[in-house]
């Protein structure tokens, strides 16, 4: 089948009518609300015989989802940003409940301030929950995640909810070659959901999310979702091996692009993991052994997959599309966490915060931060993390704050705004 | 130096270039705030805007005042914690038909029955905007226009102003962004009312909605007075075709916190006192 020009969003669209899911409950968020649209335009025209069903809030739509799920249908939904926030309480419920489906989230920077372009502090806040999670770095991994995120949701040794991530605006609208799965393939790959005991049956009552009280009964239960998640590792591989020989596309827990002999990998994921993919290209070029790490699987964390990958590297630049404020980098904590005792692990890990609301990394701040810790695995000595960020972009926000000080000043009745507190009393 | 200057409406706004469609009715309400703010001679420094999130919800920081852009259906909230810690404050809340009715209708219904010194202007065009164009709370069931649901959404449409009278909003009024200057008159009432002042405008969106456009032939002025007794309003709100502009019903009712100063009736301690007297 030849490739078919489609946006982030589309393709997203596209994971779902191929999975043939039964309902979707949804509500609309910059930059999501094409993947819903898309859906109800199927919907009505039947293309997709499911059900679709608008709700007033994304906590609605998450109770909603989890929901139907509980029933024993296949579910789909999406959202983004502040909209997975106010989920929030849900995400963790669901996920609690053991009922699979599948959660696209578009990512998209939190407030405050407010922004609309994508980093990932909106994903890796559900990172706790029990919902899994497949982080895609460009269109036709979105499709393909899609599917590959019911098989493991509805797994039986997983049973949990799965959520699908992808970068807003710099996939969500961009158009890109995607090969379509053909529909009888997909039928072949991703059964029909077989719920087992998820039901809800007539003459078989029973009750669903009881509350327990005490800790011991809770931490059995909590550990055995965390127990299941464990399970989804292995069961990963297996349907990515599967998913492999049916459709012929790698889409393992991790993706390693010329790790085999290199001494610095760049660690990171999304898509702006392409733009180091090209940089590791250059900077071969340039005869230097450099390679890529991403994991697609976040959620469970692949740490001996990750491991695995990186021995007998010498130094890692993780590249953090985040910022968990007061610690730093998320990648670069589980990172060490995951790395901390083993035999051939990495001597050094470097940390850069860059890509926060969509900005832009450069080609020469991969060469850099390639640079940078290839000094630090010579010398010994790892440098403090670092935001990427020009000297070109400080002076730019600099000249902007020092004209709305000047402002301030003019028009505030009181005076003395750009002053520091008290000094406006002493002249 | 110290002798007040009398502001007019242009002063009130902050230069700041609103990003609204050309057409987009919250110009009006916009214009419609700062005449108000003018004509009360109401000090910038004394006055908050606060908003959620949605094209309406931008209003703020056109405005010279304080202002807060919130977070998606939570104006309400907001606006009604700052006018509880700084009684002192002019509070107007803000925001469209989606933040006020769906995602944050909890809170609208709890600020209607609190009933906090503030006013809350919804700017409602029936239509999400800022996603561009899907079927809010209030959009007719038969509204055919979006992509998300062709058929129209199917469900009933709130009507604001029943459910603001029936969560035990005191002051309820409608305007019409085409009457710029009836807006202007409600909202400095609605500022100067003590208590929770609802106003609905009816605030068109040409881009998703341009249907809306016949609004202008279809709004009504009320020529009675404001009704008073909420059983009257709530059949006018119930069988009403949602146009009619003006005040539609005032009622005096005590506001949250409650005065810590009590309001004591002349010679009622005398009568106590002889009550008690052996």
């Amino acid at each position: 089948m030849a490739p078919t020009l489609l946006t982030g969003n589309v393709a997203a669209a596209w994971g779902a009518r191929l999975a043939r899911v039964d309902y979707v409950p949804a509500f609309p968020i910059t930059p999501q609300t094409e993947i819903i649209e898309t859906l109800g335009a199927w919907v009505d025209s039947g293309d997709m015989p499911g059900r679709m069903v608008t709700l007033e809030s994304e906590h609605s739509m998450l109770t909603a989802a989890g929901a139907a799920a509980a029933t024993g249908v296949r579910v789909f939904s999406a959202t983004s940003s502040q909209g997975l926030l106010h989920a929030m309480e849900m995400i963790y419920t669901v996920a609690g409940w053991r009922a699979p489906f599948v959660l696209v989230n578009v990512s998209r920077g939190l407030a405050s301030p407010i922004t609309l372009e994508a980093d990932h502090n909106d994903v890796l806040a559900a990172r706790d929950s029990g919902f899994l999670q497949i982080h895609c770095a460009d269109c036709q991994e979105v499709v393909d995640g899609v599917l590959l995120a019911y098989r493991l949701a509805e797994d039986p040794a997983v049973r949990l909810p799965v959520m699908v991530n992808l970068d807003g605006f710099y996939l969500s609208f961009t158009r890109e070659p995607v090969n379509l799965p053909d529909p009888a393939e997909v039928a072949q790959f991703l059964q029909p959901f077989d719920p087992g005991a998820i039901r809800f049956a007539a003459s078989a009552p029973e009750s669903q999310a009881v509350a327990v009280l005490g800790g011991s009964p809770y931490s059995y239960f909590r550990y055995e979702t965390h127990l299941a998640a464990q399970n989804a590792v292995s069961v990963y591989g297996d349907i990515a091996g599967e998913f492999r020989e049916r459709f012929g596309r790698e889409r393992g827990a991790v993706e390693a692009y010329q790790t085999e002999d290199a001494e610095v990998v760049f660690f990171m994921m999304g898509s702006f993991a392409t733009k180091a993919r090209e940089a590791v290209d250059r900077l071969r070029e340039a005869g230097q052994r450099v390679g890529l790490l991403r994991p697609r699987l976040l959620r469970p964390y692949p740490a001996d997959i990750i491991a695995g990958a990186l021995e007998g590297v010498s130094g890692v630049a993780v590249i953090d599309q985040n910022l968990s404020v007061g610690q730093g980098g998320v990648l670069h904590t589980e990172l060490s966490a995951a790395l901390y005792g083993r035999e051939g692990a990495p001597a050094v890990l470097t940390s850069f915060i860059g890509g926060l609301g969509g900005r832009e990394i450069s080609p020469e701040e991969f060469y850099q931060m390639a640079a940078v810790t290839r000094q630090a695995v010579e010398t010994g000595v790892t440098p403090p993390p670092r935001l990427l960020y020009t000297e070109t972009e400080l002076r730019e926000i600099r000249k902007l704050q020092s004209v709305a000080l000047v402002e301030r000043d003019e028009t505030s009745p009181r005076g003395g705004a750009g002053k520091p507190p008290g000094e406006e009393d002493k002249q | 130096m110290t002798e007040a200057i009398r502001l007019k409406a242009k002063d009130y706004k902050s230069g700041v270039k609103p990003i609204w469609c050309p057409g987009c009715g919250h110009f009006s309400v916009f214009n419609a705030i700062t005449k108000a703010m003018a004509a009360l001679g109401i000090n910038k420094d004394d006055t908050v805007m606060v908003s959620g999130i949605g094209c309406s919800s931008r209003l703020p920081a056109y405005v010279d005042s304080y202002g807060f852009h919130g977070v998606h259906g939570r104006g309400l909230a907001i606006a009604q914690g700052l006018k509880v810690a700084r009684p002192d404050l002019t509070v107007l809340a803000m925001g469209g038909d989606g933040d006020g009715f769906s995602i944050g209708g909890n809170h609208f219904i709890h600020a209607c029955r609190r009933n906090v010194d503030m006013t809350y202007i919804a700017m409602d065009n029936e239509v999400y905007g800022m996603t561009k164009g899907q079927a809010s709370p209030t959009t007719p069931m038969d509204w055919d226009h979006s992509k998300l649901t062709p058929h129209g959404p199917g469900v009933r449409p709130f009507k604001p102003a029943a459910l603001a009278l029936a969560s035990g909003a005191p002051w309820i009024a409608r305007a019409y962004s085409g009457n710029p200057n009836q807006m202007a008159k409600l909202i400095a009432e609605a500022i100067e009312f003590r208590g929770f002042s609802f106003l609905h405008v009816m605030s068109q969106c040409i881009t998703f909605c341009p249907e809306q456009t016949d609004w202008k032939s279809i709004v009504h002025e009320r020529e009675e007075p404001a009704l008073s007794d909420a059983d009257e309003a709530a059949k006018l709100f119930l069988h009403e075709d949602g146009f009619q502009t003006g005040l539609l019903y005032s009622e005096q009712r005590s506001t949250w916190p409650p005065d810590s100063a009590v309001q004591i009736e002349e010679g009622a301690v005398d009568q106590l006192a002889a009550a008690f007297r052996v």
